[in-house]
């Protein structure tokens, strides 16, 4: 498998019940690239997410990070699910970030970006804290280090959980609608933190309605459909120029 | 509501003037407070008067206080309360869990466990556990397919009037302690879950260090009334003779022929008890409650207390949802 390929789905489906939300995802993400995706409510978006860091199972198909089979253990061309402690293993590699940001409250902003290295990686606490003060100063965050999440404002909490989701050091950073939660003055601040993260050479999946973001920092666009992509491609081709109905519907009515 | 209109009015008609020249301001009289203070207190004065010129000896209380069979008694109750709380701490967390386990096995038995020691009388579970040896004269646990036993001992040897109240209160107690815990561990926002496996720890981490902290907000409260109960109900140990508090007052009336000095006695010892008990469930509340944990440290210790003792943990239940 090609060296330069971090995420590979292959074949990806889910069910609720009876109702499909994913009917057979393919996707591809190189190394360093920042793939953006795109979709009105209920497309499978989220789901999709969930699943290439296995917080949701898939009925069928594979997801590939950096070689691993997720949630899965390759023998003998046979793949084999995992017991829960391997699964946290692969998925120390793989950073989240959340759209209501799921802060620890009983933790301060310092703590809650250390405790991953100290708690999973057994780096020892002070090296953690010091490698914590430079992400959060990376965020623009250093005056908040021993303040609480509740003291934040959304923004400030969600540039916390970016930083707390770098300190693993992931191959692959997820991000599902990480600014809808947001007051439309903090959005920037956010979005900011994850282009220079995009420009550092971070290799990203997007869930995002932020169409200035996707136009200039995705190197793909995916635009999803009731649990299919559609469409991808370039932002100039997708965004710029789309060619199914749906996606001039959706680019239409988030523009207007 | 008043002094504010009156400011507001004074704003509008006069807007001209200086801030140098407000208006002097009249608070409402509250006379029905006041009035109603003075009904009560008298109330109690009256209360107390009365008490003290009733028939009791009240010379012979504090003697019947620190008798040794008292002392005795007191030591026994923070004893079984305390070893039966902490018991039913560890089983309920367990039970919990079972009861919020995948496996439908363990979900079952932690239902019926629930049900069953939850359900049973406390009194009843005290006098079954003491009277066990009537099922099983003798008590073996032993390795299977050997000949080594572990325990091998006559059942009432085993089970003391101490073993068989503390079998009773922590069961019971446990299964109180298992609905609590789980009330606790659902009231965790699902995404804190979420977080924490995104980050790769795994699931006892999570437990232990993102959602048990949480979780204690909703279960310390509840759990200091519950400790608080436990208090008072190891006087129904006193049924199968075990030294506690109201068995020492039932010991000292007919020793002194002072029936009501000694139940005043044993009821001074329960208040002091449970006002201890109270500070120290005031203080664990403080302590797992981040969002006020970094205010309030200045404030004197001795106020902090005083406040533990009048606050009504329902109140503070509210602000925990909030
Ligand atoms: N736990 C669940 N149980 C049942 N159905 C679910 C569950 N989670 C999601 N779904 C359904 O799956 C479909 C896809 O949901 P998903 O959250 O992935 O959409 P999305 O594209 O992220 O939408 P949005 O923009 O609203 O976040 C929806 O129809 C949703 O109702
Ligand atoms: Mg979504």
């Amino acid at each position: 498998m090609n060296d330069d390929i971090i995420v590979r789905a292959i074949g990806v489906r889910k069910r609720y019940g009876t109702n499909e939300v994913l009917s057979g995802i393919d996707l591809t993400v190189e190394r360093g690239k920042v793939v953006v995706l795109l979709g009105a409510s209920g497309a499978g978006k989220s789901t999709f997410l969930r699943c290439i860091n296995r917080l949701e199972t898939m009925d069928e198909g594979e997801i590939w990070v950096d070689g691993e089979p997720i949630g899965y253990r390759e023998v003998d061309g046979t793949l084999h699910e995992l017991r829960e402690h391997a699964l946290a293993a692969q998925r120390a590699d793989i950073g989240m970030v959340f759209q209501r940001f799921n802060l620890f409250p009983h933790r301060t902003v310092l703590e809650n970006v250390a405790e991953g290295p100290v708690q999973v990686k057994g780096v020892p606490r002070k090296e953690a804290r010091q490698t914590a003060r430079e992400l959060l100063e990376r965020v623009g965050l250093s005056e908040k280090v021993d303040q609480y999440p509740a003291r934040l404002s959304g923004g400030q909490q969600q540039r916390v959980a970016i930083a707390r989701a770098l300190a693993m050091k992931p191959r692959v950073m997820l991000f599902d609608e990480p600014t809808s939660a947001l007051d439309p003055e903090l959005v920037g601040d956010v979005l900011q933190v994850m282009t220079e993260l995009a420009r550092d050479g971070m290799t990203m999946v997007v869930v995002t309605h932020e169409m200035s973001f996707a136009k200039e920092v995705a190197d793909e666009v995916v635009f999803m459909d009731g649990g299919r992509i559609i469409e991808s491609g370039s932002p100039g081709q997708v965004i710029g120029n789309p060619q199914h109905p749906r996606t001039r519907q959706f680019l239409a009515r988030v523009s207007a | 509501m008043a002094v504010d209109m009156g400011a507001t009015e004074a704003d509008t008609m006069t807007a001209d003037r200086q801030p140098t020249t407000l208006m002097p301001k009249v608070a409402i009289k509250r006379w029905g407070r006041a009035l109603s203070g003075v009904l009560v207190v008298a109330g109690v004065v009256l209360l107390g008067y009365s008490i003290s010129r009733g028939q009791v000896d009240w010379a012979i209380i504090p003697t019947q206080m620190t008798s040794d069979t008292m002392l005795e008694g007191v030591w026994n109750v923070v004893k079984l309360a305390f070893v039966a709380q902490v018991i039913a701490v560890v089983i309920g967390v367990g039970v919990a869990l079972m009861r919020l386990s995948p496996n439908p096995v363990l979900r079952w038995v932690a239902f019926a466990y629930t049900w069953l020691f939850r359900g049973l009388p406390v009194l009843v579970q005290i006098l079954l556990w003491y009277n066990i040896a009537l099922i099983y004269p003798r008590i073996t646990i032993g390795i299977p397919f050997t000949t080594v036993d572990i325990v091998d001992q006559s059942s009432n040897v085993l089970v003391t009037a101490f073993v068989a109240a503390l079998l009773g209160l922590a069961l019971n107690e446990s299964a109180y302690m298992a609905e609590i815990v789980r009330a606790g561990l659902n009231s965790v926002d699902p995404g804190q879950k979420e977080a924490a496996q995104s980050l790769g720890m795994t699931p006892g981490q999570i437990l232990r260090r993102v959602v048990l902290p949480q979780a204690m907000r909703v279960i310390v409260p509840p759990t200091g009334n519950n400790a608080i109960n436990m208090i008072k109900a190891t006087s129904l140990a006193s049924v199968i003779g075990f030294v506690e508090v109201t068995k020492a007052a039932q010991n000292l009336s007919s020793r002194d022929l002072a029936i009501i000095e000694a139940l005043f006695a044993a009821s001074v010892w329960y208040m002091v008890i449970v006002s201890i008990a109270n500070v120290g469930q005031y203080f664990l509340e403080r302590r797992y409650n981040a969002s006020t944990r970094d205010g309030g440290g200045s404030r004197a210790l001795l106020t902090r207390v005083g406040k533990s003792l009048y606050t009504p943990p329902v109140r503070r239940a509210e602000e925990i949802t909030s």
